[in-house]
């Protein structure tokens, strides 16, 4: 029996083991392994989002541009659907019943989940939801979201204020504030300040049981989040100006940028041909969008403001009279001769007719081409510099200096670089040491490789009204009403050119002001005021040459800089000339008088007249 | 020689496991309120809800507590075989005569409350063991009592497996077996019932010819090191045939198993893919619901996954869901500890009778409860197959309560008698 009685040892060893081994496996799940955790809060809590209103966009006389309209997306939980009279429902939401099946797919497959609410249709607008609201009752596993769409009153700037679009998958990865499907702005300024507009996401959640029906909050709302609003902008864009820009610019390719050159704030950036911001909006979105994606001839979705370079043509002759005055080797006296072109070269650049030889005001009154060849010639066979190379890269380096061939760095999502050629490529082209100033004569009239967007130029002008210096030209001015906003630090920092010398600027703006005066835009007048110009007409392989304008007003106290640019229009006094000094006449004055002008820029129909002729070629 | 008997019937019982009883009954009692907890009925002793009935159950439990003390100690061994065959009569009468509840065969009802006469089969059977192998003249060892005392357990476990088809409260009686190896059942038999269990896990997970090969070499292995006579030889022959039999005959019985049988053995051993949507759910929402609990614990009535419905059966025999979820670590150690604490002492009392009647009964108690919780909680956290036994003391149900009082009770009786004379 003794022996018998050491058994109980046994039976109680193993009772205790059993016993630290369950308790060793608690601690396993229960505070070691934490997936449970994420998988029983994934399973009861039903997280809801609260999406913030998006901030509104005013213009510089606060004045809405964009603002937000509540729109409804219809969610659906396939588990709970039951019962279901989808002949009825369909009707109601206009949808054929392989639509519906589709949609019901869709929402049963992942990452959507049977158990988890999906999006059945989206942004429905109030007025259907409306419609909808009345009956949803009956449709048991469905219910509306409410979300904010963008509405655009003026219809104006779409391609500077940009569009929204839906965080897809990658969006998600990169940034995990997103989910996928939440709104976010794709370009422009909704790009650029999208985390300014956008808010803040709340966050509720609520518990479920295992039919998926609402237990009510988690810890009575202890870790929910309300929702913080966008914050507003008000940008530096003069909504009427604006608009009267963008109605000059119809049935037109191009753009005018215009700028306030105290402050570097855009009071203008038109591209032609744009859209309807609107489009981009709601249940037909996708199919706009498409339809202004794959319109390759108008490309209304390119924002040629920021976006295309053109060579910058007789506009440049303004830059190369600074950096001739500032190399040395050119004063307002120096005269060359023009024989209707630059006679060194065998009559290569070509010129019109005019009066020879002239000196620099006049030279830039009438746009000589021959002048600024010889100009040109002067500044890279500097004697200073004893080689060629080094002329150049002085050239070039002081032209890059007004953001010439590179980005502006300004609040406009997307800019192209533009280009001045370097040595390098030149180099490349020509091979080492077998170029010279002949060689690239073009330049010295803006043409050959040299490429400036719209803005880079109105930029330019802007260096020039004054005198010297620039801030980056930029969009927005104040954010939620401070205009200290830290975001916009950078653009309250002054830069400099290369050239600081004010005499310089003032020769070439007196050569600016021959131009209205007697020289290529004459025939172009403002009603009281005096301003300073300069015609460009852009020779380019794409057709007839492209109508160039910059000019700023008034003379002596500069309050806009403008660039107008009309793409295969031809002379720049005919079209960008007009537009150019109906803008400023426009914002100066608050009037424009020049009624005839108007209306012959506003009905001028370039593009149609441009596809007959293609057509035409073809044959 | 007997003792001169106390007036009172309370003066010799055992105050400790009392106490452990009505704490765990308790707290039992409070984590059904939870699980099943409702808004709309939120007073604890609302009858109509499930917590409201389990205070009637608590309380009736403690009137045949009462009861069971009252009756003469002798009353048990007296009629220890009587009891034995009512039970196991009703047993076999409920299939005919008792309703059927959702499917089940195995409930007498009277209105709104059920009895299962199957769960008050284990204290009789704990009974007649008890007698049969208290009699002095009946060794264990020998193998023809050896053979009646497995009958005494296998007939209850067969009628309720086979005619009740509650393969929960049959296979409860395989815990007899901590009471006979305590009393002389030969170690062989566990060791051959170790194999068994070795064996049948292995043949589903390993593919049978391998077996096969490894049982064959394990065999000549063994050859090598004993002496090869004529016995030996014959020995190891018998035992590899038999682990070869065992194997065939385990592939065999599996592949004309239910086809959710085979599911929850798929489940334990973690075989082929487990739909965690469909088979798999029970264990792995018993698993969020714990693992989810974290160390402290979500706080009372704080559980979602309970609560909510994800975890099946969250009252009666997933009611350790509910403990682990809300009390976390802290609360389902606790738990495990004190139904420890009550199964070893209860031990410990049994090894102080003198009366081997008291001992062999009081062994059993303490086996039942061990199998209960090893089987009930093991099932909850993944380490023992899905098996619908209640937690002792703790899962919501009146017969599984009222027959854990009776087996407890009777053993306490009996041990407040424990100096009275040899039985």
């Amino acid at each position: 029996m003794n022996q018998l009685s050491e058994r109980k040892y046994v039976i109680m060893g193993v009772f205790v083991l059993v016993g630290l081994a369950f308790i060793a496996r608690l601690f396993y799940i229960q505070v070691i392994d934490d997936s449970y955790k994420l998988d029983a809060r994934n399973q009861a809590f039903r997280y809801t989002t609260e999406f913030p209103v998006r901030g509104y966009i005013y213009d510089r006389k606060h004045k809405l541009l964009v603002y937000n309209e509540a729109a409804y997306d219809l969610m659906v939980i396939p588990k709970e659907v039951k019962e279901l009279d989808t002949a009825d429902f369909c009707k109601l939401l206009d949808i054929t019943n392989e639509d519906f099946l589709k949609k019901m797919k869709k929402a049963v497959q992942a990452p959507n989940s049977p158990r988890k609410p999906s999006i059945f249709e989206k942004q429905l607008s109030p007025k259907d939801y409306a419609a909808l609201q009345e009956r949803l009752y009956r449709f048991h596993g469905f219910f509306v979201q409410s979300r904010t769409l963008r509405k655009y009153p003026m219809r104006i700037a779409a391609n500077m204020l940009g569009y929204i679009g839906e965080a897809d998958k990658d969006m998600t990865e990169k940034d995990s504030y997103y989910n996928e499907g939440d709104y976010l702005g794709i370009s422009g300024v909704e790009k650029t300040y999208e985390k300014v507009l956008r808010g803040k996401k709340g966050l509720h959640i609520l518990m479920v049981d295992v039919n998926n029906s609402p237990k009510g909050s988690y810890m009575n709302g202890l870790y929910d989040t309300a929702a913080i609003s966008g914050k507003s902008l008000e940008s530096t864009l003069d909504a009427d100006l604006q608009l009267y820009g963008e109605q000059l610019m119809q049935n037109k390719i191009g753009s005018i940028v215009a700028i306030e050159p105290q402050t570097g704030e855009i009071l203008a950036l038109v591209t032609s041909p744009s859209y309807d911001p609107n489009l981009l909006v709601g249940r037909a979105r996708n199919k706009n969008f498409s339809t202004l994606y794959l319109d390759t001839i108008r490309v209304p979705l390119f924002n040629r403001a920021t976006m295309a370079s053109y060579p910058p043509g007789s506009t440049f002759k303004l830059v190369e009279s600074l950096i001739g005055q500032h190399e040395g080797v050119l004063s307002p006296e120096t005269r060359y001769p023009c024989s209707a072109g630059y006679a060194p070269m065998g009559g290569h650049p070509k010129c019109e007719v005019h009066p020879s030889p002239l000196a620099l005001y006049d030279a830039i009154g009438y746009s000589c081409n021959s002048y600024f060849s010889y100009v040109f010639k002067s500044i890279i066979e500097n004697k200073k510099y004893h080689d060629t190379y080094k002329a150049f890269e002085a050239w070039r380096n002081t032209a890059l200096s007004f953001n010439i061939g590179r980005k502006t760095g300004s609040d406009l999502a997307n800019e192209l670089r533009g280009n001045i050629p370097s040595i390098k490529y030149y180099d490349k082209v020509f091979g080492k040491g077998s170029w010279k100033a002949s060689t690239v004569i073009s330049l010295g009239i803006g043409q050959a490789e040299l490429g400036i967007t719209p803005l880079q130029n109105a930029n330019v002008v802007t260096i020039i009204a004054n005198k010297g210096w620039y801030y980056i030209p930029h969009i927005v001015k104040a954010i939620d009403d401070n205009p200290n906003d830290t975001t916009l630090n950078r653009f309250k920092v002054k830069w400099f050119t290369s050239i600081t010398d004010t005499a310089i600027y003032n020769n070439v703006i007196e050569g600016m002001s021959h131009v209205t005066e007697s020289g290529t835009a004459h025939l172009l007048k403002i009603e009281g005021v005096e301003y300073c110009a300069k015609t460009g007409t852009a020779e380019n392989p794409h057709g007839k040459d492209h109508s160039v304008f910059v000019a700023y007003a008034p003379k002596n106290n500069p309050k806009i800089a403008i660039a107008v640019l009309v793409e295969n229009a031809g002379w720049g006094a005919s079209w960008a000339g007009p537009i150019a000094t109906l803008m400023m006449e426009k914002y100066l004055n608050g009037k424009v008088v020049r009624k005839e002008l108007e209306k012959t820029m506003m009905d001028a129909n370039l593009i149609d007249k441009m596809q007959v002729k293609e057509v035409k070629k073809k044959k | 020689m007997e003792r001169k008997q106390s007036n009172n019937i309370f003066s010799d019982i055992d105050w400790v496991t009392v106490m452990l009883y009505l704490v765990l009954v308790t707290m039992g009692w409070l984590n059904i309120y939870s699980a099943v907890y409702n808004e709309d009925h939120h007073v604890i002793t609302d009858m109509t809800q499930k917590y409201g009935k389990q205070l009637i159950w608590i309380g009736t439990s403690l009137l045949l507590a009462l009861i069971i003390l009252i009756i003469d100690e002798k009353f048990y061994t007296a009629f220890s075989y009587l009891i034995y065959g009512i039970f196991l009569t009703a047993c076999i009468a409920v299939p005919f005569l008792g309703r059927e509840v959702k499917g089940s065969r195995s409930w007498f009802r009277f209105g709104d409350f059920g009895i299962q006469p199957a769960e008050f089969m284990k204290f009789a059977a704990n009974l007649a063991i008890a007698k049969f192998l208290s009699n002095q003249h009946i060794k264990i060892s020998d193998y023809r009592n050896t053979i009646i005392t497995l009958l005494i357990i296998g007939i209850p476990l067969f009628v309720i497996k086979v005619m009740q088809d509650e393969t929960g409260l049959a296979i409860v009686f395989v815990a007899f077996i901590f009471t006979l190896y305590r009393e002389g059942l030969s170690v062989n038999y566990l060791l051959l019932g170790f194999l068994a269990i070795v064996l049948f896990i292995l043949s589903l997970l390993i593919n049978n010819v391998y077996l096969f090969i490894i049982i064959s070499s394990l065999c000549l292995l063994t050859l090598v090191f004993i002496r090869r006579n004529a016995q030996n030889l014959f020995v190891v022959a018998l035992i590899g045939l038999l682990a070869c039999g065992m194997v065939k005959g385990t592939s065999t019985v599996y592949e004309h198993m239910e086809a959710h049988q085979k599911i929850r053995i798929d489940v334990l051993l973690g075989r082929g893919t487990v739909d965690k949507k469909k088979e798999g759910y029970n264990v792995n929402q018993a698993k969020i619901a714990i693992g989810s609990g974290g160390f402290t614990g979500k706080g009372y009535l704080n559980g979602t996954q309970t609560k909510y419905d994800f975890v099946p059966e969250q009252d009666t025999d997933f009611i350790f869901c509910t403990v682990g979820e809300e009390w976390g670590f802290l609360g389902s150690s606790l738990v495990i500890l004190l139904e420890l604490t009550l199964i070893l002492k209860v031990i410990f009392m049994a090894e102080r009778q003198r009366s081997a009647f008291s001992r062999i009964y009081g062994y059993s108690v303490a086996s039942v409860l061990f199998f209960h919780l090893t089987i009930n909680v093991g099932m909850t956290i993944g380490l023992a197959p899905v098996i619908g036994i209640p937690l002792p003391f703790f899962s919501y149900g009146g017969s599984s309560l009222w027959s854990f009082t009776i087996l407890l009770f009777i053993f306490i009786k009996l041990d407040s008698h424990r100096l009275s004379i040899l039985r």
